[in-house]
């Protein structure tokens, strides 16, 4: 399990530091909490479908949610499926992340003004709605405890991440199946919510078991209209996580994987990799962790407004690695083996937990297929 | 007014779409001409004033003796020549004659083929004179341009990505049209640039903006025929506005070759 060192400050356990009783809510009353949360002035983001996916968009009432809908995926391949029943939830983690929200992909950071006195800098005003986060799976959470450590942790906190992560409300799923990408129980991250959310949903039949963890998930869910969870209710909700759970099949051996990679910098599985890696960055960022960006300087012709400009990038982008007059890694070779004993090794030296959280993104998403924890397999084969 | 650069836009073979791409900066292209003077640039203007010129931008792609001359003196007369788009750069979509008998067009098309003198090839400038930097894209993308001769004015090297389609799918929340609906794509091999326009409308790349820095041709086009396309299709997506790029050129003789070879 990683540590959990870096949970945001608002979010307390209740008074005991037990979890709060779990209460059952009908389908129909649940459909109100979009009203709740817009009357407490929360922009409600969840999953939609968009573009042949279940995305996360602005969601606005239960119509918006991808009911009686399911994703079938595999290495490099997603499809959007009919269910036959009309589960609210009923499918796995799609393309986007949640990081696309509390990290956006591009940012104005600061703005320069050439004046008859000389330059004056400004901090762009950073007003950014106040999400709810609807849907978020437990390796969700735990990419967000990651890029927490990341982001807010150290002494540089990165104020755009701060204020989005902060205000944020998260009402958690329990994942009630699993796709064959899925590895989250070899990662230690699910598929059981233990932490990190406000509220945290079971989907059963007709209606919710859900428990609060904070006092912003008491009061919503004072507004929603409830019971206390029979005995039975709450043994169909551990039996929805537990078939998660037997659902995941695929596997990655963690064991001593920090030594293992670094004693195996040499491996001709690298080669190998890069013969079919498309060095295209899809894995990075679709990976709900992967926090690398890059910074520049944009000015207009007139060279008086300079704007500094923030955007995602991607450790497989063959200038990410440019400097002092050259690009160090300079092969796919190099920047496949960089990212991968980044996620799996080092990243455990620099924040003290694995950098993957088993959601399998990277396997679906990738355009040929490529498997990590098949690498990893590979990797830990000793060569002839 | 004598120390602002000197501009010319130069036309070979092409459709024009990147000269106008320049003219369509309505917002910018007030303050571009204030900061350099236009001194040739036959769609804006018939003033036409003699080199040297101190920038040029030069569209289109070599296809007749004449033309492999004239780029000779343009380059003699500019101190930092630019090629824009896919003609000038990768020999365009003419460049598909580069695969054909030339001759045959000519007997085809024309009631009197002696009167057209063309080469057997549409090639690229820099297969002809020295290039300083060369600007991708079918059409090339107005902001790139701009950003190109913003740097040439503050000195400083352009900057234009050369990754990937895919992060600029990925940035502005485009799902990935290959994995999501197995609709082929060759963004994961073209250089970034459109701002990933095909992919959010639900279409494939066309690779309008040529081979990605390193891209790996190979291991595209074997998933590409192992999910059911044809290879004879996947040399055709190939050779299309960059066919004739030395990466996509490549990979699409090697299908060929395979083909041939299969009988």
């Amino acid at each position: 399990m990683p540590n959990e060192n870096a949970a945001v400050s608002k979010r307390l356990p209740d008074s005991d530091g037990n979890p709060q009783q779990s209460h059952f809510v009908a389908t129909e009353a649940f459909a109100s909490i979009f009203e709740v949360l817009q009357g407490k002035g929360y922009t409600v983001i969840g999953p939609t479908i968009d573009q042949h996916a279940i995305v996360y968009d602005q969601v606005r009432s239960l119509q918006d949610l991808p009911q009686g809908w399911t994703d079938r995926q595999g290495a490099g391949e997603y499809r959007l499926e009919r269910r036959d029943d009309n589960a609210l939830f009923g499918y796995v983690v799609g393309p986007h992340s949640w990081k696309h929200f509390l990290f956006p992909p591009a940012m104005t950071v600061a703005t320069a003004d050439k004046t008859a006195s000389g330059w004056t800098f400004q901090t762009p005003e950073d007003d950014p709605p106040k999400y709810a986060f609807l849907g978020v799976r437990a390796c969700e959470l735990a990419a967000m405890r990651v890029q927490d450590r990341v982001f807010m942790a150290g002494p540089y906190v990165d104020p755009a991440y701060h204020q989005r992560r902060s205000g944020a409300l998260i009402i958690a799923v329990n994942c009630s199946q699993a796709a064959p990408t899925c590895f989250c129980t070899s990662m230690g991250t699910g598929p059981q919510c233990t932490s990190g959310f406000d509220l945290a949903l079971t989907e059963l039949t007709d209606g919710f078991v859900i428990a609060a963890a904070t006092r912003d998930g008491e009061e919503i869910l004072s507004e929603l209209k409830s019971r206390p969870a029979t005995v039975e209710e709450l043994r169909q909700a551990a039996a929805v996580t537990q078939r998660a759970a037997e659902q995941v099949e695929r596997r990655l051996d963690t064991t001593n994987i920090r030594d293992v990679l670094f004693a195996n910098l040499d491996h001709p599985r690298w080669d190998d990799v890069a013969q079919r890696c498309l060095s295209c960055a899809n894995c990075t960022m679709v990976c709900p962790t992967c926090f690398c960006s890059s910074v520049q300087e944009v000015s207009d012709l007139s060279g008086q407004h300079v704007e500094r400009q923030r955007q995602w990038d991607s450790c497989f982008n063959f200038d990410f690695s440019y400097m002092n007059g050259g690009v160090i890694r300079d092969t796919t070779r190099s920047r496949y083996r960089q990212w991968l004993t980044h996620k799996l090794a080092s990243w455990i030296d620099q924040f003290g937990s694995s950098g993957c959280v088993g959601c399998g993104r990277c396997i679906a998403w990738c355009p040929v297929g490529i498997d990590l924890t098949e690498e990893v397999a590979a990797i830990r084969e000793p060569t002839s | 007014m004598s120390e602002r650069p000197r501009l010319g836009v130069f036309k070979f073979a092409s459709c024009d779409g990147c000269q106008l791409a320049l003219l369509d900066a309505e917002d910018q292209l007030l303050q571009l001409a204030g900061a350099v003077r236009i001194a040739y640039f036959l769609e804006a203007s018939s003033r036409i004033e003699p080199g040297p010129y101190d920038i040029a931008l030069v569209e289109g792609s070599i296809t007749t003796p004449a033309d492999a001359e004239r780029i000779q003196q343009i380059r003699r007369d500019a101190k930092f020549l630019v090629t824009i788009g896919a003609c000038a750069t990768a020999g365009g979509i003419q460049a598909l004659r580069n695969w054909s008998d030339t001759d045959e067009f000519l007997r085809a098309v024309y009631a009197r083929p002696e009167y057209i003198s063309t080469l057997a090839t549409s090639t690229a400038i820099a297969d002809h004179v020295r290039v300083d930097f060369e600007l991708r894209g079918c059409p090339i993308n107005q902001q790139q341009l701009i950003e190109v001769l913003q740097s040439l004015l503050a000195g400083r090297r352009p900057r234009t990505p050369t990754h990937s389609i895919c992060l600029d799918c990925k940035r502005r929340g485009t799902v990935c049209v290959m994995v999501a609906a197995g609709t082929p794509c060759l963004g994961p091999v073209t250089q970034a640039g459109c701002g990933a326009i095909c992919p959010a409308y639900d279409r494939g790349c066309y690779g309008c903006y040529g081979p990605a820095v390193q891209a790996n041709l190979a291991s595209l086009t074997t998933h590409l025929i192992a999910k059911g396309e044809a290879r004879e299709k996947v040399v055709y997506r190939l050779r299309g506005f960059n066919g004739y790029s030395p990466e996509f050129r490549a990979e699409s003789d090697r299908l060929e070759s395979i083909e041939e070879r299969e009988g």
